[in-house]
Protein backbone atom coordinates (compact mmCIF):
# COMPACT_ATOMS: atom_id res chain seq x y z
CA UNK A 1 0.00 0.00 0.00
CA UNK A 2 1.42 3.35 -0.99
CA UNK A 3 1.19 6.57 0.93
CA UNK A 4 -1.90 8.78 0.72
CA UNK A 5 -2.38 12.23 2.20
CA UNK A 6 -5.22 14.68 2.63
CA UNK A 7 -5.07 18.09 4.25
CA UNK A 8 -7.52 20.11 6.30
CA UNK A 9 -7.41 23.38 8.19
CA UNK A 10 -8.21 23.69 11.88
CA UNK A 11 -7.73 27.07 13.59
CA UNK A 12 -4.88 28.11 11.32
CA UNK A 13 -3.12 24.77 11.55
CA UNK A 14 -2.80 22.52 8.50
CA UNK A 15 -3.43 18.94 9.49
CA UNK A 16 -1.97 16.41 7.06
CA UNK A 17 -3.71 13.07 7.44
CA UNK A 18 -1.29 10.41 6.21
CA UNK A 19 -2.07 6.76 5.57
CA UNK A 20 -0.09 3.82 4.27
CA UNK A 21 3.67 3.51 4.14
CA UNK A 22 6.32 6.22 4.20
CA UNK A 23 9.11 4.39 2.44
CA UNK A 24 11.80 4.88 -0.17
CA UNK A 25 10.25 6.04 -3.41
CA UNK A 26 6.66 7.15 -3.74
CA UNK A 27 5.83 7.39 -0.04
CA UNK A 28 8.72 9.69 0.77
CA UNK A 29 8.12 11.76 -2.36
CA UNK A 30 4.44 12.28 -1.50
CA UNK A 31 5.35 13.55 1.96
CA UNK A 32 8.05 15.83 0.59
CA UNK A 33 5.80 17.30 -2.11
CA UNK A 34 2.99 17.84 0.36
CA UNK A 35 5.12 19.69 2.91
CA UNK A 36 6.90 21.74 0.22
CA UNK A 37 3.51 22.62 -1.29
CA UNK A 38 2.15 23.83 2.04
CA UNK A 39 5.23 25.95 2.68
CA UNK A 40 4.89 27.39 -0.80
CA UNK A 41 1.38 28.53 0.09
CA UNK A 42 2.58 30.07 3.33
CA UNK A 43 1.04 27.38 5.51
CA UNK A 44 3.75 27.00 8.11
CA UNK A 45 1.90 25.40 11.01
CA UNK A 46 1.81 21.75 10.06
CA UNK A 47 0.53 18.81 12.06
CA UNK A 48 1.35 15.42 10.53
CA UNK A 49 -1.29 12.91 11.57
CA UNK A 50 0.48 9.53 11.31
CA UNK A 51 -2.32 7.53 12.91
CA UNK A 52 -2.83 5.44 9.78
CA UNK A 53 0.83 5.07 8.88
CA UNK A 54 1.60 1.44 9.53
CA UNK A 55 5.13 1.30 8.20
CA UNK A 56 8.09 3.57 7.79
CA UNK A 57 11.66 2.76 6.70
CA UNK A 58 14.94 4.63 7.06
CA UNK A 59 14.09 6.71 4.01
CA UNK A 60 10.75 7.65 5.57
CA UNK A 61 12.45 8.57 8.83
CA UNK A 62 14.84 10.73 6.84
CA UNK A 63 11.90 12.39 5.11
CA UNK A 64 10.29 13.24 8.46
CA UNK A 65 13.58 14.82 9.58
CA UNK A 66 13.80 16.74 6.32
CA UNK A 67 10.21 17.99 6.66
CA UNK A 68 10.83 19.07 10.25
CA UNK A 69 14.03 21.00 9.49
CA UNK A 70 12.61 22.55 6.31
CA UNK A 71 9.53 23.87 8.09
CA UNK A 72 11.59 25.15 11.02
CA UNK A 73 14.02 26.92 8.69
CA UNK A 74 11.03 28.53 6.99
CA UNK A 75 9.91 30.03 10.27
CA UNK A 76 7.16 27.51 10.92
CA UNK A 77 6.63 24.47 13.04
CA UNK A 78 5.87 20.82 12.31
CA UNK A 79 4.52 18.41 14.90
CA UNK A 80 3.54 14.75 14.82
CA UNK A 81 0.18 13.35 15.89
CA UNK A 82 -1.06 9.84 16.74
CA UNK A 83 2.03 7.70 16.23
CA UNK A 84 1.40 4.00 15.79
CA UNK A 85 3.46 1.73 18.02
CA UNK A 86 5.75 0.78 15.15
CA UNK A 87 6.53 4.39 14.25
CA UNK A 88 6.82 5.33 17.92
CA UNK A 89 9.33 2.53 18.52
CA UNK A 90 11.37 3.51 15.45
CA UNK A 91 11.61 7.12 16.58
CA UNK A 92 12.63 5.89 20.03
CA UNK A 93 15.51 3.71 18.87
CA UNK A 94 16.76 6.39 16.48
CA UNK A 95 16.61 8.95 19.34
CA UNK A 96 14.30 11.17 17.29
CA UNK A 97 11.29 10.86 19.56
CA UNK A 98 12.49 13.71 21.75
CA UNK A 99 13.46 15.83 18.73
CA UNK A 100 9.94 15.90 17.35
CA UNK A 101 7.05 17.42 19.24
CA UNK A 102 4.74 14.40 19.41
CA UNK A 103 1.07 14.72 20.37
CA UNK A 104 -1.69 12.19 20.86
CA UNK A 105 -4.68 14.54 21.03
CA UNK A 106 -5.60 16.61 17.98
CA UNK A 107 -7.27 19.48 19.85
CA UNK A 108 -4.33 19.81 22.23
CA UNK A 109 -1.93 19.60 19.32
CA UNK A 110 -3.70 22.37 17.37
CA UNK A 111 -3.80 24.61 20.44
CA UNK A 112 -0.08 24.09 21.04
CA UNK A 113 0.75 25.98 17.84
CA UNK A 114 -0.69 29.24 19.14
CA UNK B 1 14.12 -29.97 10.87
CA UNK B 2 15.85 -30.10 7.53
CA UNK B 3 17.57 -27.02 6.26
CA UNK B 4 15.58 -25.10 3.72
CA UNK B 5 17.38 -22.83 1.27
CA UNK B 6 15.86 -20.39 -1.18
CA UNK B 7 17.82 -18.21 -3.57
CA UNK B 8 16.69 -15.19 -5.55
CA UNK B 9 18.35 -12.86 -8.02
CA UNK B 10 16.95 -9.38 -8.32
CA UNK B 11 17.46 -6.43 -10.63
CA UNK B 12 18.82 -3.21 -9.17
CA UNK B 13 15.46 -1.46 -8.95
CA UNK B 14 13.13 -0.01 -6.35
CA UNK B 15 10.75 -2.93 -6.97
CA UNK B 16 13.49 -5.24 -5.70
CA UNK B 17 13.36 -3.55 -2.31
CA UNK B 18 9.64 -4.26 -1.95
CA UNK B 19 10.01 -7.82 -3.28
CA UNK B 20 12.84 -8.61 -0.89
CA UNK B 21 10.84 -7.28 2.04
CA UNK B 22 7.76 -9.32 1.10
CA UNK B 23 9.79 -12.49 0.60
CA UNK B 24 11.53 -12.03 3.95
CA UNK B 25 8.19 -11.48 5.67
CA UNK B 26 6.76 -14.66 4.17
CA UNK B 27 9.77 -16.82 5.01
CA UNK B 28 10.07 -15.41 8.54
CA UNK B 29 6.39 -16.16 9.13
CA UNK B 30 6.83 -19.72 7.84
CA UNK B 31 9.87 -20.09 10.12
CA UNK B 32 7.68 -19.53 13.16
CA UNK B 33 8.64 -16.02 14.24
CA UNK B 34 6.06 -13.88 16.00
CA UNK B 35 4.45 -11.00 14.10
CA UNK B 36 6.61 -8.27 15.66
CA UNK B 37 9.79 -10.21 14.91
CA UNK B 38 8.64 -10.89 11.36
CA UNK B 39 8.28 -7.15 10.88
CA UNK B 40 11.79 -6.57 12.24
CA UNK B 41 13.33 -9.20 9.95
CA UNK B 42 11.44 -7.85 6.94
CA UNK B 43 12.57 -4.33 7.73
CA UNK B 44 16.20 -5.39 8.15
CA UNK B 45 16.06 -7.13 4.78
CA UNK B 46 14.41 -4.07 3.23
CA UNK B 47 17.20 -1.83 4.53
CA UNK B 48 19.88 -4.24 3.30
CA UNK B 49 18.18 -4.36 -0.10
CA UNK B 50 18.07 -0.55 -0.22
CA UNK B 51 21.81 -0.45 0.46
CA UNK B 52 22.47 -3.08 -2.22
CA UNK B 53 20.34 -1.42 -4.90
CA UNK B 54 21.15 2.23 -4.21
CA UNK B 55 24.60 2.35 -2.67
CA UNK B 56 26.07 -0.93 -3.91
CA UNK B 57 24.82 -1.32 -7.44
CA UNK B 58 23.73 2.32 -7.84
CA UNK B 59 20.67 1.25 -9.91
CA UNK B 60 23.03 -0.18 -12.55
CA UNK B 61 20.82 -2.39 -14.78
CA UNK B 62 23.83 -4.60 -15.49
CA UNK B 63 24.29 -5.47 -11.82
CA UNK B 64 22.20 -7.87 -9.77
CA UNK B 65 21.32 -8.35 -6.13
CA UNK B 66 21.57 -11.96 -4.93
CA UNK B 67 19.60 -13.03 -1.90
CA UNK B 68 19.62 -16.34 -0.03
CA UNK B 69 17.36 -17.45 2.79
CA UNK B 70 18.37 -20.42 4.93
CA UNK B 71 16.07 -21.74 7.64
CA UNK B 72 17.31 -24.65 9.75
CA UNK B 73 14.89 -24.60 12.67
CA UNK B 74 17.37 -22.77 14.93
CA UNK B 75 18.23 -19.75 12.84
CA UNK B 76 17.04 -17.82 9.87
CA UNK B 77 20.11 -16.74 7.91
CA UNK B 78 19.67 -14.19 5.12
CA UNK B 79 22.54 -13.26 2.82
CA UNK B 80 22.36 -10.27 0.50
CA UNK B 81 25.09 -9.63 -2.07
CA UNK B 82 25.52 -6.73 -4.42
CA UNK B 83 28.01 -6.14 -7.23
CA UNK B 84 29.19 -2.69 -6.22
CA UNK B 85 32.63 -1.46 -5.22
CA UNK B 86 32.38 -2.61 -1.64
CA UNK B 87 31.04 -0.72 1.35
CA UNK B 88 33.62 1.30 3.28
CA UNK B 89 32.80 0.36 6.86
CA UNK B 90 34.92 3.20 8.22
CA UNK B 91 32.60 5.71 6.57
CA UNK B 92 29.41 4.51 8.23
CA UNK B 93 28.38 7.28 10.62
CA UNK B 94 26.80 6.75 14.03
CA UNK B 95 23.26 8.03 13.44
CA UNK B 96 22.77 8.54 17.17
CA UNK B 97 25.69 10.98 17.47
CA UNK B 98 24.41 14.51 18.14
CA UNK B 99 25.99 15.83 14.95
CA UNK B 100 24.21 13.16 12.87
CA UNK B 101 20.84 13.06 14.60
CA UNK B 102 19.15 15.43 12.15
CA UNK B 103 20.67 13.98 9.00
CA UNK B 104 18.20 12.68 6.47
CA UNK B 105 20.09 9.45 5.74
CA UNK B 106 22.53 7.02 7.32
CA UNK B 107 20.20 4.97 9.52
CA UNK B 108 19.87 1.80 7.44
CA UNK B 109 22.70 -0.29 8.91
CA UNK B 110 21.87 0.94 12.40
CA UNK B 111 18.30 -0.35 11.98
CA UNK B 112 19.58 -3.66 10.59
CA UNK B 113 21.83 -4.14 13.61
CA UNK B 114 18.98 -3.17 15.93
CA UNK B 115 16.58 -5.74 14.53
CA UNK B 116 18.81 -8.78 13.92
CA UNK B 117 20.69 -10.96 16.41
CA UNK B 118 23.87 -11.10 14.32
CA UNK B 119 25.00 -8.99 11.38
CA UNK B 120 28.12 -9.66 9.31
CA UNK B 121 29.19 -7.18 6.66
CA UNK B 122 31.89 -8.36 4.27
CA UNK B 123 32.89 -5.76 1.67
CA UNK B 124 35.17 -6.59 -1.22
CA UNK B 125 36.16 -4.92 -4.47
CA UNK B 126 33.52 -6.95 -6.28
CA UNK B 127 30.66 -6.13 -3.96
CA UNK B 128 29.36 -6.30 -0.42
CA UNK B 129 27.91 -9.35 1.27
CA UNK B 130 25.65 -8.77 4.24
CA UNK B 131 24.64 -11.74 6.39
CA UNK B 132 21.68 -11.32 8.72
CA UNK B 133 20.94 -13.91 11.40
CA UNK B 134 17.88 -14.18 13.60
CA UNK B 135 17.69 -16.95 16.16
CA UNK B 136 14.33 -18.65 16.29
CA UNK B 137 14.50 -18.44 20.08
CA UNK B 138 16.11 -15.00 20.25
CA UNK B 139 16.17 -12.35 22.94
CA UNK B 140 12.40 -11.84 22.83
CA UNK B 141 11.92 -15.46 23.94
CA UNK B 142 14.27 -15.08 26.89
CA UNK B 143 17.54 -16.05 25.25
CA UNK B 144 20.93 -14.72 26.28
CA UNK B 145 21.73 -12.87 23.11
CA UNK B 146 22.56 -9.22 23.37
CA UNK B 147 19.75 -6.89 22.47
CA UNK B 148 20.07 -3.32 21.20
Amino acid sequence: MSMKVSTRQVDGVTIVDCSGRITLGEGSVVLRDTVDGLLGKGQKKILLNLGDVNYIDSSGIGELVRAFTTVRKGGGDLKLLNLTKKVHDLLQITKLYTVFDVKDDEAVAVKSFS
Amino acid sequence: MTTQRLSYTYDSTLETVDSAEQTASQIATESGFEEDVVMQIAMAVREAAINAVLHGNAYDPGKKVAMEFEANGKDLVITIRDQGHGLDLSKIPDPLAPENLMKTSGRGIFLIRSFMDEVQINPSQTGTEVKLIKHVHGPAAGGKEASL
